[in-house]
């Protein structure tokens, strides 16, 4: 995987300047520490940053087709690459690597934006035109691989990451106050947002031009969801044989690397189910990796040592230990670029370090399959709230929602009783879009009583739930209410926060690139087809997936009840961040930052600190503030561009016909 | 008295000290000010503060969902009276 840069003129010519593109390109040099590359001209100016995984003595970026009309810098995958470089061929292709970045460019050469529908794979990439000066950016469909883009003047500077854009003089640096008020209710921001004003993402599934004094944005896949009367009819045993061909598929693909392919092991069904087909299909030698918590409620370890020695990998983990998660959050957020209101993050920051540690550059993660076969509680919260909604008097119908919620009410189980007033809330509004998260996305906001005044006036009227609203697809209203549910979980929630904060960026940290089989599209178009009841059959999670592991993941995986990832967020914060915390959250920093109210965090602190319990709501304003004031102090207030090296191209291409430097 | 002290502890644990939104008749869950953890701290609070041993069955929102009910519960529970 690498990282990219640019500056493309809109409107006509303009210089770039090589130190600025080299600088901006030495900011992703996490993400490619194998070398970098450099093209200018009178217009456009490219950067990348290599992390060679493929042709890896051959396949230095920028790279061009056979006349040089066209350029491209890829960060990314592209795992159908061999067969579509065999059809390109036979057309008459001529290639001088053995790379997928080439096989993406001759592609486009073709067929232009149509080019996106033929990729299979995870990927964020720039082609310039030099013909019909034209700058093309694509996202890949679910958003695994990050693209960010401003706009200053006649100048589009676009970058794998922010703090690249900031490599640029003067780029503007603020927190946006609309970002913070969706990050509090959401736990990220919506499509195309970032945490700073005037810095954009290129929203998954999108891809972008930049030509003639425009820059015009377009979606060009969606989330393939139909509503119950187009769902597939073939039997269930039919469904799940082509499903289990399609994931076999799906790896084996994912399996494409000139150097090793590793796989992370929590211990659930997931990543297990990968494992165990890399491992019984593929590789006799597989390297797995997972991580251990200090405490029991987050471990999963017992589970993924049972898996380990029942596949015999060779298995590492990492402690992550409440202390290691409290002292690497600093870092955690360098790389997320926006607050988080979980600690999820440090624990695989602290997991690709040690498979960097390890050699190795690639692993195949679970990741995805929680959203596409239904494994989330709050799917199932969904389902019971609908059918306690159908006799809101009923005792026992509320009570089905402690089953999925252990976590919160174990213990404690006092506390069940308050259940019927805590997620009866808009109970019987069950046409609301939102109905799967309000309970969830109510209760988070809580945490914005901490906001200052000054925050709540930048904010204003605006309104993150008719924002979300206006950007759901046509037929959203014709779904079921799983469907809807997976759509919210996997567009918002996935897309822009697990694939980048807990995902790309935390791996990319340490140079580690991760490779999802359960996102490929073909299952993602597959399983949007699939009846509602065979993914939550009851109560029964992934139902479908457990099928199609069955009698090949040990039962004991198979039937564990999901347990859901999480990190301690007050034992790891509060205990163990010393005085730096006391730093950040001083009513002089916080004034300073101006995002929250000193005296109310003074009183959120001092209670935590006493208390041998936190609330998910306490928790989530600790971990919100705290996380905000250091995104504040590195991105915002940290003077840029920072005192780091340059990139220092091993390939550049200079076509400028008036060199400047 | 009774009624000062659980109000102070509500503004100061759930409200952070902003209590223009707190009447005594304020219902905590169905305003949003406390959740269902929330309510174990508010049940703590209340065994330390008055010595009192608060049962399962007691921890139901007609005896802790307000200012009104806590004090009602309260007199109840302090005079002896078997709760409701």
């Amino acid at each position: 995987m690498c990282g990219i840069t640019g500056i493309c003129h809109i409107s006509g010519p303009g210089s770039v300047s090589p130190d600025v593109l080299k600088r901006m390109t030495g900011e992703l040099s996490h993400r490619g520490p194998d070398g970098a590359g450099i093209y200018l001209d009178d217009r456009v100016g490219l950067g990348h940053a290599r992390l060679s995984i493929i042709d890896l003595s051959g396949g230095a970026q920028p790279i061009h087709n056979e006349d040089d009309t066209l350029w491209i810098v890829f960060n990314g995958e592209i795992f159908n690459y061999p067969e579509l470089r065999q059809d390109l061929a036979q057309r008459g292709h001529r290639f001088y690597t053995q790379t997928d970045t080439e096989v993406i460019l001759h592609l486009y050469e073709d067929r232009g934006a149509a080019c996106l529908d033929e990729l299979n794979g995870q990927f964020a990439f720039a082609i310039w035109d030099v013909k019909r000066k034209e700058l093309f950016l694509a996202r890949d469909r679910v958003g695994i691989l990050p693209l960010h883009y401003a706009v200053r003047g006649d100048a589009f500077i676009f970058a794998s990451e922010i703090k690249a854009l900031f490599a640029v003089p003067g780029m503007e640096r603020a927190i946006d106050p609309v970002a913070m008020e969706q990050i509090f209710t959401f736990w990220t921001t919506l499509p195309g947002k970032t945490a700073f004003k005037n810095i954009r993402e290129v929203p998954a599934g999108h891809f972008l031009k930049v030509s003639n004094g425009n820059v015009r944005l377009q979606r060009y896949w969606d989330l393939p969801f139909s509503p119950p009367e187009e769902q597939t009819a073939v039997s269930a045993g039919q469904l799940c044989s082509e499903l289990s061909e399609l994931i076999t598929d799906a790896v084996r693909i994912r399996l494409r690397a000139d150097v090793p392919v590793g796989c992370y092991l929590s211990g659930g069904l997931d990543s297990s189910g990968i494992t165990t087909i890399v491992r019984t299909r593929f590789n006799n030698n597989l390297r797995t990796f997972g991580i251990r918590f200090e405490e029991r409620a987050f471990d999963e370890s017992e589970h993924q040592q049972y898996m380990a020695a029942a596949l015999r990998t060779a298995h590492t983990d990492v402690f992550a230990a409440n202390a290691a998660i409290g002292a690497s959050l600093g870092d955690v957020l360098w790389h997320c670029e926006k607050p988080i209101l979980r600690t999820a993050p440090a624990p695989l920051y602290l997991l690709s370090r040690t498979v960097r540690q390890h050699d190795f550059k690639v692993v195949l993660t679970g990741e995805g399959a929680d959203e596409v076969f239904g494994g989330y509680n709050i799917f199932r919260e969904a389902k019971i709230r609908r059918f306690w909604a159908r006799q809101p008097q009923s005792k026992s119908r509320p009570l089905l929602i402690r089953k999925l919620y252990p976590y919160i009410f174990d213990g404690d189980r006092r506390a069940g009783h308050f259940v019927r007033t805590f997620f009866g809330f808009g109970l019987s509004d069950t046409d609301n879009p939102f109905y799967s998260h309000v309970v969830r996305w109510n209760n988070t906001g809580k945490a914005k009583t901490f906001f200052s005044e000054g925050l709540r006036q930048a904010i204003g009227d605006y309104s993150c739930y008719d924002d979300l609203r206006e950007q759901l697809p046509e037929s959203f209203g014709r779904w079921d209410y799983l469907a809807k549910a997976q759509y919210l979980e996997t567009a918002l929630f996935m897309s822009t926060y697990l694939l980048s904060s807990q995902g790309d960026r935390m791996a990319m940290a340490h140079g580690i690139e991760i490779r999802p089989p359960y996102l490929d599209h073909r299952i993602l178009e597959f399983t949007g087809r699939v009846p509602s009841k065979l993914k939550i059959k009851g109560l029964n999670e992934k139902h479908i997936l457990k099928e199609v592991f069955r009698g090949r993941v040990p039962e004991r995986i198979l039937m564990r009840p999901k347990h859901p990832y999480r990190a301690p967020i007050r034992e790891s914060l509060l205990m163990h961040m010393g005085a730096a915390i006391g730093d950040y959250l001083s009513s002089g920093s916080l004034r300073d930052a101006g995002l929250f109210d000193p005296s109310k965090t003074a009183l959120l602190i001092n209670k935590l600190q006493k208390s041998q319990h936190a609330s998910e709501v306490d928790n989530m304003a600790l971990a919100g503030i705290l996380s905000s004031q250091m995104i504040y102090d590195r991105f915002v207030r940290a003077s840029f561009p920072r005192g780091g090296l340059p990139a220092a191209p091993n390939l550049v291409i200079d076509r400028r016909t008036v060199p400047v430097s | 008295m009774q009624a000062d002290a659980v109000k102070n502890f509500i503004i100061e644990n759930f409200l952070y000290g902003e209590d223009g939104r707190l009447r005594d008749d304020t219902s905590f869950l169905g305003s949003s000010i406390i959740d269902s953890t929330g309510v174990l701290e508010l049940v703590g609070f209340l065994e330390r503060n008055y010595q009192i041993t608060i049962d399962d069955d007691e921890m139901v929102p007609e005896n802790l969902d307000s200012l009104n009910n806590i004090a009602q519960f309260l007199k109840r529970k302090l005079n002896g009276q078997q709760p409701r």
